[in-house]
């Protein structure tokens, strides 16, 4: 039986590389006594299979993986089972079945959804200008970029490869300035930011309780969240768009050098895409409603 | 959500970011508010190599099983790690909490290896705990080691509030009782410690004064303190299935040494090998009960969802139910893609139809401990291996489809002649022959011998702690003539030779039997930038001359000196259960080439009876 599983990483998580987090899992199903296939041989190996790897350092909401097994409970059942053996920052969201002739999930990516925060401090000052860039920017018919590749540099158009970019409201709409909110497409996503989630800042010369002089630790998002960029992307072997070229691309239209760590990105989402009735024209559904939950 | 003591800056500019976030799968979490005792275990050495470690594990679930103490993980940073918590001025941080190290209530270090010892103290430094025992204040953790090296501890005497002498298991809890007591009546660090040492098997360094003779040697060794006794004894654990082991060990991330359920069958050993630091010290050999293992097996594999387990003692073959485990652990695993890994097994008939049911026959390899080249010089050291049984077991073994075997051997031991070292080229010859003289149609095609050669290191505790040691010239110039010996071989191309470094060899040589005047060079090297030594590729032996140099110390003096068997050693105040006298007895049948019997064949008295459990009560049960 094939079993398409949705799951979230997120807090420390995003420090462990994609190598490492199948190596996670492999230990997971043994602890949840998913009923996993193994391969045959000496060394036999779990039947598992990534739809798409998550750099280190991002975010996720939306990571899938396929296995196969030779019995399942429910779906609640199995992923209360999975939940209760992760490790803090990891969650699964659902554990599905799929169609026997069902095609991997690793072949369907077809697209992603990122949201990309500014860290608290790398807000740029004006930000209504750095949207209003951003929507001159999305607008080109065309956005050449120098993508590397195993044999150097060529040039290639990014432009048809984003299929959304919109700004991120940190704010509820009630409270927004009448006058940008009718700018390009808004989403109502949270900013990753915005959860305790963040990243944290030490502060220096401050004293702990004791009087001792210490560089006292302090969590997260001390600044007020700021609104967000909201990116899809075509993901996947053939055109694979990391978030990090597009926001490169971005600050190269703007005349200005992306320092490293001004955003922390989060993937949102992963697609298939099952095609529309027109050329070039998508259909994108999540993975996971490729499955269908057991009951 | 766990705060981090490093921001994504940091964390994402280094290698492996995992080592410095905690929150692997089995950790423990509490509030460190809500505990009266903040614990925080250091094994000096990189986190993939600590995390291996079984003794950390056990210590760090039993201290957490108490409701009063909170018991987190540090490990040595990476140089990159080092180099950034230096510039950005951060001080070292426990894993679980990500708290300082330096607001801890004990910082307690284990000491595997000698060639950590620089680690130690990068620990402490980054730390910002003063280097010095003596220059703590109250507001300072208590710094406490234990594991093998503190079985002489001297070398580090300076750098350490409390020695642990022995196996963790036994006395921490009195410790730990003894430091609320003392907190709770406002006690001072100095009234902690007189009542630390009056518990067994803890020594204080600081309650004890060292006199030289003009010639070097230690003329006196006593307490200055009335709480600290004169002798202090090993901590052991009588009966093994009492003592605590973990249900739940940590799992890491990312990918470690030791990536597996380590079994641990029984502590010690009946062989009396005369080189061997750890056949001597952990004695007597204590089983665990098979109905034990086997619960402790089911519960790990499940709690950890490792895909390998792996049983762990100085010499599983000598385990008593070896077979009933064994069986039972392949019955246990079967269909689930697990592997059971079976080091330190003795090659016969047995091993070998275990091994070929759970492992790749044509992949893995066969390992034999020679540990010297000659008959004459395998008693000497009391190695009770035959080269009729090596013979015999890799016949057996490349009868059954092996064909890469695996020597080990030890350059410089005592009484060692040119015979003895050529006979390490001689043996591997005579287990090539054995493959060619088989039948095509019987064996593989071709066998892949590799031999190493580790150089000798005279531990304290072993009969061999008077020993004189090679100089790295004389190293040298064992190992290029036994690899002249190999290329004069019939069957060369078959046979590989490898040889460890000599100058490191020398240096864990002093630091193995120095006293504290070796702390200084210690420290010295460290100033100047030694760290990792153990790691090959750090360990520049320039350097540590330059501080013994600087700190007018003659390595000479601890290594290839000759020790008269009266001379006070500087281990000597600690009762590790072998005698001296044992110890003496040993030496003298080296010498002689004569072998003592292993303890299941006939009792040698080496003391360890006293502690009253273990092989020496078996059949008088």
């Amino acid at each position: 039986m094939k079993i398409r599983i949705k799951f979230r990483k997120q807090g420390i998580m995003k420090f462990i590389g994609h190598l490492d987090i199948m190596r996670y899992f492999q230990k997971a199903m043994r602890r949840a006594d998913v009923d996993i296939c193994y391969s045959g041989g000496f060394s036999p190996h779990q039947i598992m299979s990534f739809a798409a790897p998550l750099g280190v350092g991002l975010l996720s909401n939306g990571e899938y993986l396929d296995i196969e097994v030779n019995s399942a409970e429910s779906s609640a059942e199995m992923v209360r089972r999975l939940n209760a053996v992760m490790s803090e920052g990891m969650e699964v969201l659902s554990y599905r079945r799929l169609d026997d002739s069902a095609k991997s999930a690793m072949s369907l990516v077809a697209a992603a959804d990122y949201v990309l925060a500014f860290r608290p401090g790398k807000e740029p000052e004006d930000i209504e200008a750095f949207f209003a860039a951003l929507s001159e920017f999305y607008a080109q018919p065309q956005i050449p970029v120098m993508k590397k590749t195993k044999s150097g540099e060529k040039e290639m158009d990014l432009r048809p490869l984003i299929y959304r970019m919109e700004r991120v409201w940190a704010v509820p709409d009630e409270e927004r300035p009448a006058a940008v909110s009718d700018c390009v497409g808004v989403s109502e996503r949270p900013s990753p930011l915005a959860a305790a989630t963040g990243p944290v800042r030490i502060v220096p010369g401050m004293t702990a309780p004791s009087g001792k002089e210490l560089p006292v630790i302090v969590s997260g998002a001390v600044n007020e969240p700021s609104d967000a960029v909201f990116l899809q992307v075509c993901t996947g072997s053939t055109d694979n768009v990391k978030p990090e070229l597009v926001m490169n691309a971005l600050y190269d239209f703007m005349g200005l050098e992306l320092a490293p760590f001004t955003f922390q990105a989060e993937r949102e989402e992963v697609y298939a895409d099952l095609g529309g009735s027109g050329e070039g024209s998508r259909n994108l559904v999540p993975l996971e409603t490729l499955g269908e939950d057991i009951e | 959500m766990r705060k981090l003591a490093l921001n994504d800056e940091i964390l994402l500019s280094v290698q492996q970011p995992a080592r410095y976030i905690g929150g692997e799968v089995n950790m423990a979490v509490k509030d460190p508010k809500k505990v009266a005792t903040k614990f925080v275990l250091a094994f000096p050495d990189l986190y993939e190599i600590g995390m291996s470690h079984l003794g950390i594990q056990i210590l760090y679930d039993m201290f957490n099983g108490r409701d009063d103490v909170y018991c987190e993980r540090v490990y040595s940073p990476w140089f990159d790690m080092d180099k950034l918590l230096r510039e950005k001025n951060i001080p070292l941080f426990a894993l679980e909490s990500q708290d300082p190290v330096k607001n801890f209530d004990f910082l307690g270090i284990t000491l595997q290896y000698e060639m950590c010892y620089t680690n130690v103290l990068q620990i402490l430094d980054l730390s910002r705990i003063p280097l010095h025992a003596e220059d703590r204040t109250e507001d300072d953790p208590i710094v406490i080691g234990g594991g093998p090296c503190a079985y002489n501890p001297e070398p580090l005497a300076p750098f350490f509030d409390i020695f642990y002498i022995g196996e963790g298991e036994t006395v921490y809890g009195q410790l730990f009782d003894a430091y609320k007591a003392n907190k709770s009546r406002g006690g001072s660090r100095k009234e902690f410690l007189e009542a630390a040492a009056r518990i067994p098997g803890l020594y204080i360094p600081a309650f004890y004064d060292v006199t030289y003779n003009s010639d070097g040697t230690i003329a006196d060794f006593r307490p200055n303190n009335p709480c600290a006794p004169e002798k202090v004894t090993k901590e052991l654990v009588v009966h093994m299935d009492d003592a605590w082991y973990i249900e739940k060990p940590l799992v890491p991330f990312i990918k470690v040494t030791q990536d597996r359920v380590v079994l641990e069958i029984q502590r010690g050993c009946i062989r009396g090998c005369r080189f061997c630091q750890a056949g001597n010290i952990y004695r007597p050999l204590r089983e665990h009960s098979l109905e034990y293992l086997k619960n402790y097996a089911v519960k790990m594999l499940k709690s950890t969802g490792h895909e390998e387990i792996s049983l762990s003692s100085l010499s599983s073959s000598d385990y008593s139910k070896l077979p009933e485990l064994i069986d039972f652990l392949l019955d246990e695993v079967k269909g689930k893609g697990i592997n059971i890994s079976l080091p330190s097994l003795r090659i016969d008939a047995f091993s070998l139809d275990v091994m070929s049911k759970v492992q790749d026959v044509k992949k893995s390899s066969l390992t034999f401990a020679p540990e010297a080249g000659s008959q004459r010089l395998r008693d000497v050291i009391n190695k009770g291996l035959t080269e009729e049984a090596i013979l015999n077991g890799a016949r057996d073994a490349f009868l059954g489809g092996w064909s890469r075997v695996k020597l080990y051997f030890m350059l410089g031991q005592p009484t060692e002649t040119e015979e003895d070292m050529k006979g390490i080229a001689y043996l591997s010859e005579k287990v090539a022959e054995t493959f060619y003289d088989l039948p095509v149609e019987q064996r593989q095609k071709r066998v892949q011998i590799v031999a190493s050669s580790s150089f000798f290191v005279p531990k304290p505790f072993t009969p061999f702690q008077w020993a004189k040691q090679c100089t790295k010239e004389e190293f040298l110039r064992r190992a290029w003539l036994v690899r002249d010996t190999f290329q004069e071989m019939k069957n060369a191309r078959s046979l590989k030779y490898n040889y460890h470094e000599a100058d490191l060899s020398v240096l864990e040589g002093v630091l193995a039997r120095g006293d504290r005047r070796v702390a200084p060079v210690i420290e010295e090297a460290y100033r100047r930038g030694a760290l990792f030594d153990s790691w090959g590729e750090n360990f520049d032996n320039d350097r540590w001359m330059a501080a013994f140099d600087a700190c007018g110390v003659d390595p000479d003096f601890y290594t290839v000196r000759d020790r008269d068997l009266d001379e006070k050693l500087p281990w000597d105040f600690i009762d590790a259960g072998v005698s001296k006298e044992f110890l003496k007895r040993e030496w003298k049948k080296a010498t002689e080439g004569t072998v003592t019997p292993n303890c299941r064949q006939g009792c040698a008295g080496c003391g360890a009876r006293v502690f009253g459990g273990g092989v020496c009560f078996e059949d008088k049960n």
